[in-house]
């Protein structure tokens, strides 16, 4: 397994609270081992109260360059959230770029006070559809609530990006880090969900 | 075994900016390590503080920045290698010991010292994006900058050199974008210090009459490290011998510049000379390749510290002046503000080199355009649901609102401050730095003589009481002023991720520590002090209205009530569950829950025309309940 390019340009977008940083943290560690070098630079703002957060990966053979990545030039978008993977395809889309999403909607505020209608599923479907090379989606909110904790979403999306086969990274490398990473009970729920979230697009 | 304590030399990790900076801490063998946090400077403590037990060395959260280098000095005067770290912001509250201390002849008996400034281009986490490099041009002290990961580990270590061989605190500046990117880091060795303190045998002073025997050894001093400068590992170019346009750069312009260089496919034609040494400039190095071409951009967050300096160098040069252009944020091809990203360098480069600038593919741009346009929303940060400021900012509001007269807040810098934002309640009107609510405050308090009779309310938080409010409170007692200050005491210094202050009985590694009370503090200065639950709103109302109707001297309610977020995972539970009585729910007319309260954890169903809670973020708080006209909301004890 390699890269389809490189560098690799990826973005992990989502909704502050979320872990995209956590995954993205896994997911470089693993990738560092395969001896790629990887770049990560997170955009946060006040994302612990709510904001859009993202990081941006470099992931390569050779260049490490730890900047953002050019306007519309994402290889890859993986996002916790739908609304999130418009908002990086605004800034980073491009006719080729591949995304894959937690189609569950994170209401901003002003769709929870009812001043702004949250777009319909079909349409954003859609528009990621028509924006994105091609898109995979799937409820890892759904699938991390039946395993009894939204929180570990975020590690669904991992093991379904595994699945997708876009990274040189397979599902014994992503268990090592979570075992690495987390107290032997997070991990074991972890686990559950990086399976659960493989499974989901396998 | 944390990451940052393991040896493992030689290999390589994927490291944080802040831990790669505090990696290099330890890697330097430094003893003594301060800093009051501050974004995006806090993960440097923050991580050493995880580690300061095994490793032997002392990590403390000072109460502020000025206090934090005047204790870090204090390792230094006796031997011991120290470091101080704070954001932009906080160098102005150093600043009076750094622009009196540059001149002490720290760090001669092998105690080098660091301070660590983080800016914040854009102004991402800041009032402002102040550029702290200045600091070392006015202090005549040096000034590294890095560009990756990598060389942030391994200039501190650098730093410390400089500051032993010059015997003077070295500046260190870090910004956002290095503080929060991630990259890959060899590992150094791992000392385990054991240096122990030398005594205090001589006059350590700056002050008059020394001042004037040491000024010309400082400016001799900062000659001799410009030389040792000019053959800095820190700086490099990289390029063809005469590039069409020559790069200067320093910080985050290193690695958009090399970006912008790969999208624009010009590796052939551009050169970039990189200068990690900032101050005092290498500056045979820099004529050296401005020799090279004719033509330079210079790229630096935030304002035109090297471009002004390579300005003055091309026009004192005979050989240079007239014959290179100088570009960068006063030529107008770089913003005067903000950040520099790949796509901001692309274009300057492409308008210097008369390139077109690729653009996204016409039909894709089109479409990205629309959908957005149609389907995006803005995130709005707001307080957490179950916030105590919510509480507390909605009983200043009713208070000020039953008293009439257009009373408002005099605000200050913590998650309060989110008062100014569409989601707070907007009853702010005035905001500046830290401690400057109160002392705003004295000012209002002294104003009745002149006929200023509109009430106001300053506010602050526990860290920022610490921090820099305690000498205005002490001024508003001494000069008489009339004032009432709320202090919003969630125990713990929040916005800035969790750090501990002296209000919270433990201390940076986590050991207990002795309490300083604020209500007994200002008891003893002579506020009339009372303590309030935010959560209590109507007793809270009433207590703020009687201080408003008070109108004599220093009032200090202090509203106490733990952060949402710390007590949650302490917790671990919701003191109540909440549910909304649909029967009594006045939806579309009322919706005054959503839209005025504005707790993220209630949902106005456009469906059902009810409000609903959203249980995955309710932390069942139950101030809802009390703010809900038609007593629609519902709680009850959980088991």
């Amino acid at each position: 397994m390699t890269i389809a390019k490189d560098p690799l340009y990826m973005v992990i977008c989502g909704v502050g609270g979320q872990g995209n940083i956590l995954i993205s943290r896994l997911l470089g560690r693993a990738l560092l081992k395969k001896h790629y070098s990887v770049t990560i630079v997170d955009t946060f703002g006040v994302a612990q109260r709510g904001g859009a957060v993202n990081s941006n990966l470099r992931i390569s053979k050779t260049k490490s360059y730890e900047t953002l990545i050019s306007h519309g030039c994402a290889h890859i978008i993986l996002s916790l959230e739908p609304l999130e993977t418009l908002r990086m395809l605004t800034e980073y889309g491009n006719p080729e770029v591949l995304t894959l999403t937690n189609f569950r909607p994170v209401f901003p505020l002003e769709v929870l006070s009812g001043d702004a209608d949250y777009p319909s599923y079909d349409k954003l479907r859609q528009a990621i559809t028509e924006l994105s090379k091609r898109c995979w989606v799937l409820d890892a909110t759904g699938i991390a609530l039946k395993l009894g904790a939204v929180i570990v979403s975020n590690v669904v999306m991992l093991g379904a990006l595994v699945a997708t086969k876009l990274l040189p990274v397979a599902m014994q490398d992503m268990d090592n880090e979570i075992k690495d990473s987390f107290p032997p009970k997070r991990a074991e729920l972890n686990l559950k969900a990086l399976e659960a979230g493989f499974n989901a697009l396998k | 075994m944390s990451k940052l304590s393991e040896d493992a030399s030689g290999s390589y990790r994927l490291m944080l900016g802040n831990e790669a900076i505090a990696r290099g801490i330890l890697e330097s063998g430094a003893q003594f390590c301060s800093g009051y946090p501050g974004t995006p400077s806090s993960e440097i403590i923050g991580s050493l503080t995880q580690v300061a037990k095994e490793m032997g060395i002392y990590v403390e959260w000072s109460i502020n920045e000025k206090v934090a280098v005047e204790a870090a000095a204090a390792a230094s005067f006796t031997g011991l290698r120290s470091v101080a770290t704070m954001k932009n912001a906080g160098v102005n509250v150093a600043s009076d010991f750094l622009q009196h201390f540059n001149l002490s002849g720290v760090g001669g008996n092998g105690g080098g010292m660091v301070v660590v400034a983080a800016d914040d281009p854009n102004a991402w986490y800041s009032g402002d994006e102040e550029d702290s490099r200045w600091l070392a041009r006015s202090a005549g002290v040096p000034l590294l900058v890095p560009d990756s990961v990598q060389e942030a580990k391994d200039m501190i270590k650098g730093a410390f050199e400089i500051s032993e061989t010059f015997k003077v605190y070295c500046l260190f500046c870090s910004y956002t974008r290095l503080a929060h990117r991630t990259g890959v880091v060899k590992l150094g060795k791992l000392p385990h210090p054991k240096k122990v303190a030398s005594n205090i045998t001589e006059l350590i002073t700056n002050e008059y009459p020394w001042i004037l025997e040491r000024l010309d050894e400082a400016f001799e001093r900062l000659d001799k490290i410009q030389e040792a400068f000019e053959s800095s590992p820190f700086n490099w170019y990289k390029g063809p011998d005469n590039p069409e346009l020559m790069i200067i750069c320093c910080g985050n312009g290193s690695p958009c510049a090399f970006e912008a260089i790969d999208f624009l496919k010009l590796q052939d034609s551009l050169g970039v000379l990189k200068l990690g040494t900032v101050w005092p400039i290498p500056r045979r190095l820099v004529e050296k390749y401005l020799a090279r071409t004719k033509q330079v951009i210079v790229l630096e967050e935030t304002d035109p510290f090297l471009e002004s300096y390579v300005k003055e160098l091309v026009a004192d040069s005979d050989a240079l002046a007239g014959k290179v252009k100088v570009y960068g944020r006063n030529s107008g091809h770089i913003k005067r503000w903000g950040e520099l990203t790949p796509d901001a360098v692309s274009k300057a480069l492409s308008k210097i080199l008369k390139k077109e600038y690729p653009t996204r593919e016409r039909v894709y741009a089109q479409k990205v355009e629309n959908a957005s346009k149609q389907m995006l929303i803005e995130r709005v940060g707001a307080w957490c649901p179950g916030c105590p400021h919510r509480a507390s900012f909605w009983a200043i509001k009713e208070a000020l609102r039953k008293t009439g007269r257009n009373g408002f807040v005099i605000n200050d810098i913590g998650c309060y401050s989110m008062d100014i934002v569409k989601t707070g309640y907007n009853i702010t009107k005035i905001l500046h730095s830290m401690g400057a609510g109160v002392g705003v405050g004295c000012g209002l308090g002294q104003l009745d003589r002149f006929g200023f009779k509109q009430p106001f309310i300053s506010v602050c938080g526990d860290s920022t009481f610490f921090h820099s409010s305690i000498p205005a409170i002490i001024n508003a007692i001494y000069n008489k002023s009339n004032m009432i200050m709320i202090v919003l005491d969630n125990a713990i210094t929040a916005m800035t991720g969790f750090q501990p202050h002296p209000g919270t009985g433990f201390n940076a590694v986590g050991d207990a520590a002795p309490i300083v009370d604020i209500a007994n503090f200002c008891r003893s200065l002579g506020c009339k002090v009372a303590v309030r639950d935010p959560f209590n709103i109507k007793d809270t109302i009433k207590k703020i209205i009687e201080f408003i109707k008070d109108e004599t001297g220093v009032r200090v309610l202090i509203l106490r009530r733990s952060c949402e977020l710390v007590r949650m995972r302490r917790e671990r539970k919701k003191p109540y569950k909440i549910w909304v009585d649909a029967g009594k729910c006045k939806g579309e007319k009322c919706r005054y829950c959503t839209s005025t309260f504005k707790c993220p954890g209630l949902a106005f169903n456009k469906e059902t025309k009810k409000v609903e809670i959203v249980e995955e973020i309710c932390t069942g708080c139950g101030v809802c309940v009390d703010i809900c006209p038609p007593k629609a909301i519902m709680k009850e004890e959980t088991a």
